[in-house]
């Protein structure tokens, strides 16, 4: 059945295309017929396949990751379709392959939900990984952050050639003790900013006391992230430290680009020994976040920022990456399957720094939740709705010639996109 | 000793009915899943009330406080049980001695079970509890987690979330918080959730517990005033919010 399978999935694609429908069908037809389709097709690619996963940012940093190889002239696969699941790869690689089924790319760069990985790992064993970090995520989905780490654990065994790690989550930097074949490669930060990404673990404990056993010694890394300035960074390899300009905003994505930098420098330094470092960095500074994460609208005639916060620790970097001061603020909190349905998490974000200007629209399916996790924390409310139509319009409208911040879950953002494109021109400015 | 918590302690100011002292047992190894929330009712809801919260940290190594009003507790990793264990047995005695005297307790989850009589594995190794609570603890497969709705007759409807593989079951000498009427609770068998004994109250519920379930903030508070005190004299909290959350949270999907 194999050679009749990549015509009928792309027959398939295009029908559902033209019914409006999902994105994932095409490769579910694709994936019953012909379970070996993926296989062959990226593990003949010449840099093979690198997997992206981790709970936070694997969507900002995996577009990172292709715009980079491409500024080295690489052709790039990537599932850009944000169907970050198995059958959502088949279905993005049928819309690329010719009717024969071959790509042309030189490399795929495939972002992958953590449990999905699994999966997808088994049976294309990937030549690269990145793994970002194991954070409080979707808990209710996969159980504990130790299981989270086990399925990373399971991606970094099955890959091939190379395992970037993120040496400052504890977990995730354990990993490289239980490989032995893979090349291990670190991104890092620099000490200074080591404050500002607390971690799970550490939240809640005292001030000054040690942080969980990580490495006995924290190994050298490739790329560290050395200082984040308003609109530039600099960031420090070879030996070397670099300053450059970027378009991309809050610290976590900036640490997201160290990260995207040092699995880039793996896959071009492999092949191409003259790896353009020039081009490298100006393709770093010209990143504009994916939708949603840390992204800037204008709405009549001023910013709109879309700040998404999925668990603790993204909210309370958000919080901390994005001043109060001067803007009006919005959250959105949904407990759709997607958001999480655990609102435990609410609870573990201070929003002291929301205290001085309050918060003037609360809304989502969870947002009398919201409006109680903040009555506890003394932040004044200004109006609660749950529905996010009408909520958005208010907000928009109370807040005329301001600023505005909104924090919103991962439905809610899809909600509050869809409504900003109905009620008011929406432009992307970066 | 950990630090405190900035701006609870010291003596009661001016006006207030007096100090109720909380302590949090291990938040540094077993606060997973919000526990922090419990924590922070507590502390404000006792100043809404009128008196002056101290609010303190117990964790491994620690000195226990004196004077203890309130101890709460919470779920934790299995790693983070791991860590607790040997200290928790060293404090076991203490611990029961303030639970037979009235002490009111919350302990969630993680803390649930270890104030269990054991916790057997799933590959059969058993874990001691400190026995306050006459329930034992199975390990399974299965994850039982969503949305959960209790009935109970002290407090009205419990409302809370779940995320738990170990299975609980009470002996005798404990009585189930309440009855399930959405979601699992204790076990997959018997339709109870939580324990009751003295003045401890133990849940798997997270979400957290008491911000949307303030009865169970104000038991506490009130027994800990009423043994400090001889008496509560109750403020007036606002629990607008927490009415809304709580219809909204009763009508979400498991």
């Amino acid at each position: 059945m194999s050679f009749l399978s990549v015509p009928l999935g792309k027959l398939v694609r295009r029908v559902s295309r033209l019914r409006g429908g999902g994105s994932a069908l095409p490769g579910l037809v694709v994936e019953k017929i012909d379970p070996g389709f993926m296989r062959r097709t990226l593990t003949t690619l010449p840099h093979g396949v690198a997997v992206v996963s981790g709970t936070n940012g694997k969507t900002t940093t995996t577009k990172m990751v292709v715009e980079l190889l491409e500024s080295q002239g690489l052709k790039v696969f990537t599932n850009r379709t944000g169907s970050n699941f198995t059958r959502g790869v088949a279905a993005a690689l049928l819309g690329e392959v010719d009717w024969r089924g071959r790509l042309d790319a030189d490399v795929a760069v495939l972002e992958l939900d953590e449990a999905h990985a699994v999966h997808f790992v088994n049976s294309v064993p990937p030549k690269y990984c990145l793994l970002l970090n194991v954070l409080r995520d979707q808990l209710d989905r996969f159980g504990e952050i130790d299981k989270t780490a086990q399925l990373l654990q399971h991606i970094a065994a099955k890959t091939t050639g190379t395992v970037v790690l993120n040496r400052e989550d504890p977990r995730v930097a354990r990993i490289a003790e239980t490989l032995t074949g893979q090349e291990v490669r670190y991104f890092g930060l620099d000490d200074s900013l080591l404050g500002t990404f607390p971690n799970d673990d550490d939240m809640r404990a005292a001030p000054g006391s040690p942080a969980p056993a990580g490495l006995p010694e924290k190994p050298a890394a490739d790329v560290v992230l050395r200082k984040v300035g308003a609109d530039t960074a600099e960031f420090e390899y070879d030996g070397g430290t670099v300053s450059t300009a970027m378009k991309l905003r809050g610290v976590y994505n900036i640490f997201n680009a160290a990260a995207a930098l040092t699995l880039a420098r793996g896959i071009c330094g492999g092949a191409a020994a003259d790896t353009d470092h020039g081009t490298l960095l100006a393709a770093l500074s010209q990143v504009a976040p994916a939708f949603g994460r840390g992204e800037s609208l204008t709405v009549e005639g001023q910013p709109l920022d879309l700040v998404l916060v999925k668990n603790p620790s993204g909210f309370r970097l958000g919080l901390k990456s994005f001043p109060a001061g001067g803007y009006a603020t919005m959250i959105a909190i949904n407990d759709n399957y997607a958001d999480g349905r655990d609102m435990s998490w609410l609870w573990d974000v201070e929003f002291d720094s929301l205290r001085d200007g309050g918060v003037d629209q609360l809304t989502g399916s969870r947002a009398y939740d919201m409006a109680l996790r903040l009555q506890y924390d003394d932040v004044r409310i200004g109006a609660v709705e749950p529905d996010i139509a009408p909520a958005l319009a208010a907000f928009i409208r109370g807040a005329k010639g301001q600023p505005k911040r909104i924090f919103c879950t991962y439905t809610a953002m899809l909600a509050i996109r869809r409504e900003l494109s109905k009620i008011t021109t929406v432009e992307v400015v970066s | 000793m950990s630090q405190e918590t900035p701006g609870t302690s010291g003596p009661a100011p001016a006006g207030s009915k007096g100090t109720l002292r909380v302590v949090q047992l291990y938040p540094r190894d077993m606060n997973i899943y919000g526990d922090w929330g419990n924590a922070l009712v507590l502390q404000q809801r006792i100043r809404w009330h009128g008196y002056t919260p101290e609010l303190l940290e117990y964790n491994v190594g620690d000195t226990f406080p004196d004077d203890v009003d309130i101890i709460v507790g919470g779920g934790g990793q299995d790693s983070g049980q791991l860590v607790i264990q040997d200290d928790l047995q060293a404090r076991a005695d203490s611990l029961k001695g303030l639970a037979e005297d009235g002490t009111p307790m919350l302990v969630i989850c993680g803390l649930y079970q270890l104030f269990g009589r054991f916790f057997k594995t799933r590959t059969g190794s058993v874990i001691p509890g400190i026995g306050i609570l006459d329930v034992e603890t199975h390990g399974t497969d299965e994850r039982l987690i969503g949305n959960v709705k209790v009935a109970t007759s002290e407090f009205g409807e419990v409302l809370g979330y779940e995320n738990h593989s170990g299975q609980t079951t009470l002996g005798g000498g404990v009585r189930p918080l309440g009855t399930v009427a959405k979601g699992t609770g204790n076990n997959s068998s018997d339709g109870h959730e939580g324990a009751r004994y003295r003045n401890i109250v133990a849940s798997y519920l997270h979400g957290s517990l008491l911000p949307k379930n303030p009865a169970i903030a104000d038991f506490l508070i009130r027994t800990a005033a009423e043994r400090k005190f001889g008496a509560f004299e109750p403020g007036l909290p606002d629990d607008r919010y927490a009415e809304l959350a709580r219809d909204h949270a009763a009508r979400r999907p498991r």
